[in-house]
């Protein structure tokens, strides 16, 4: 007898059981997963920035001249500071001479579009991009180190040295994003899209 | 007992400490990589002392933090700027973390993740800061993808291995917020169209990354392979752009600025573009479909017989959706097994069963991707392009001889 009923008891034990399973897959399967809260229109994480935090970090030069700071600069002390702290990766005058590679490539070098190497007055779209890069990387041991005067000499002579401007310009804000450089014509967006075609 | 072996030399006291003994043999060992890097051992690793019955001598204990079989040393091939992770000695699509492809413009910075922010403006509504532990407190998302360098090919000799010709691309599973997520704390204005993102190293990188990015899909990554990310790979934040060339995954990410226009850095203008026909070709984001077999490959040897062909295969346009494996130098072609699940811009594995019947031959595969782009010869690339091309954004079908002895070497194409 006892044994019959714990045996019933077991077989409707083991339906329960099979059913409690049986809706949990169900559940699983029909309702969709919720976060127990909608999702915020903001999290209200982070803070706001202060101006003085943007001014500190805001160091980006725009083609169209955002962001040049004041200043100027001229070929004459671009060549002195050139002199001292780029030429020793950037070479002489910022030109390739000789077998032995430079550290910081040549900067300076024929304008034709087809010249190598690859310099600043043969492959570089824009005279701001100079400046931006300068202030921002460069000496590569002290990058950060120069002053916006510093800077505008630099692209001053650099630019000079490219027979792009002239070896009396005094380069500042409004000046430099009207350069034209040789090599802008020459600069496409991509035109790849994917698919059959190979470009 | 069983005969011992021994790997490292006999320490002898008060003479030289074992460290800057192995240090010595280390280097040593490094050095031939090139030949016989799948039997290279690495001695720090290694046992001083190795049984040939392991199950007569109970084994060291745990440890809290796991190393390497000292039998194995996949390392990555380093130069001045960039390393080269071993694709040839993996067996799946995941690169482990410490052999993820480098690369950097000013060296590694030390970031203090407690002092590390974000900070977001320009043409948003409200400028923010997010620190670490802040971006951490949105809900996240973890994502399989590749990255790849632009200016990944190299060619030239017959004696280079997959490392060398394009170990310029890795695997993780990154977890991080959705870039989407975070510029809609801020609120983004809708005359942007761009995004400046800026790095915190001493090249304080830049690239100018088209908005439309940021509401598909990238995201900004704390995390790799389950872990906090590598110091290399941008520690503590970096941002991920999946399919896009790696320079624009600024690492270390500590600024970025909405703007209506491209601020065309210098990393997007002088560098990272390229010579097509008589133009220059500028923002080229995607990295185009490409595939290469790892193995057999340099400078391995095969035997008459069944040879498992092996490889990966990705697309940043999306999907792989077939490879294909020559086994007669390109005359014919098969298709390969994809190795499910194929996910989208993410190397893919591959695998074809081939039965090598001995003579010399060259084996060769090719993927096309979900865009229907089929991955191109080098003289169709040249053809495209012109003949000045550069090394960014190539991904030319790869070709690998079989000489008669079995040994494997590289086939550039002219």
């Amino acid at each position: 007898m006892k044994k019959r009923l714990l045996f019933i008891f077991g077989f409707l034990f083991g339906l329960i059981l099979l059913s409690v399973n049986d809706t949990c897959v169900v559940a699983q399967k029909r309702q969709p997963f919720t976060d127990s809260v909608k999702k915020p229109v903001k999290f209200g994480f982070g803070r706001p920035a202060t101006g003085a935090e943007i001014t500190a970090w805001d160091i980006d030069v725009r083609p169209d001249g955002k962001g040049l700071p004041a200043g100027q600069g001229d070929v004459k002390k671009g060549k002195v500071i050139y002199d001292t702290k780029c030429a020793v990766c950037h070479g002489l005058n910022g030109r390739q001479t000789g077998a032995v590679k430079l550290a910081g490539g040549a900067l300076v070098g024929d304008t034709l579009a087809t010249a190598k190497p690859k310099t600043i007055g043969n492959y570089w779209p824009y005279a701001t991009t100079l400046f931006d890069y300068i202030r921002r990387a460069m000496p590569y041991n002290l990058p950060g180190s120069l002053t916006n005067n510093e800077v505008y000499s630099l692209s001053a002579y650099l630019l000079n040295a490219n027979k792009i401007v002239g070896a009396d310009v005094v380069l500042d804000a409004k000046n430099l994003p009207k350069v034209v450089m040789p090599a802008k014509k020459l600069f496409i967006m991509d035109d790849r899209r994917g698919g059959a075609e190979i470009k | 007992m069983g005969k011992k072996l021994k790997f490292a030399p006999e320490k002898k006291p008060g003479h030289m400490s074992r460290r800057t003994l192995l240090g010595g043999i280390l280097a040593a060992a490094v050095l031939p990589v090139d030949g016989l890097f799948a039997l290279e051992k690495d001695p720090v690793n290694m046992p001083e002392v190795i049984n040939d019955d392991p199950t007569k001598t109970p084994g060291p204990g745990p440890s809290p933090l796991g190393k390497r079989s000292g039998f194995e040393n996949p390392v990555r091939k380093p130069s001045d700027i960039s390393s080269r992770t071993p694709l040839q000695d993996f067996h799946s699509t995941l690169t482990p973390s410490d052999l993820h492809f480098e690369r950097h413009h000013a060296g590694i910075p030390t970031i203090d993740p407690l002092k590390h922010e974000l900070l977001i403006h320009g043409l948003v509504d409200q400028p923010m800061k997010f620190t670490l532990a802040e971006l951490k407190r949105f809900p996240s998302v973890t994502r399989t993808c590749f990255i790849e360098c632009a200016g990944n090919f190299r060619t030239g000799k017959a004696e280079m291995t997959p490392q060398d010709i394009l170990g310029l691309t890795s695997q993780s599973e990154w977890t991080g917020v959705l870039l989407a997520t975070i510029f809609n704390e801020v609120g983004i204005k809708a005359e942007a169209k761009w995004f400046l993102a800026e790095g915190a190293d001493a090249a304080v990188m830049t690239r100018t990354i088209p908005l439309a990015k940021a509401w598909d899909d990238a995201m900004i990554v704390y995390a790799q392979n389950g872990e906090a990310i590598r110091p290399e790979q941008g520690y503590p934040i970096r941002l991920l752009l999946p399919g896009f060339e790696g320079n624009m995954n600024i690492k270390w990410l500590r600024r970025i600025e909405l703007s209506e226009e491209p601020y065309m850095t210098r990393e997007e203008t002088s560098k990272y573009t390229y010579p097509v026909q008589d133009k220059i070709r500028m923002f080229s984001f995607e990295m185009d479909a490409r595939s290469i077999i790892t193995y057999p490959s340099y400078p391995q040897q095969i035997t008459k017989g069944y040879v498992e062909i092996r490889g990966l295969a990705w697309s940043g346009r999306g999907k792989v959706t077939q490879v294909e494996v020559s086994t007669d130098a390109g005359k014919t072609w098969e298709m390969a097994k994809l190795q499910e699940p194929v996910l989208s811009k993410a190397h893919t594995y591959f695998r074809y069963l081939w039965n090598w019947n001995g003579s010399p031959t060259a084996i060769l595969s090719r993927v096309t991707d979900e865009t229907g782009y089929l991955q191109p010869t080098l003289k169709q690339l040249i053809e495209a392009r012109g003949p000045n091309i550069s090394g960014y954004h190539m991904n030319p079908v790869t070709a690998w001889q079989i000489r008669e002895d079995g040994f494997v070497f590289f086939k550039p194409e002219n």
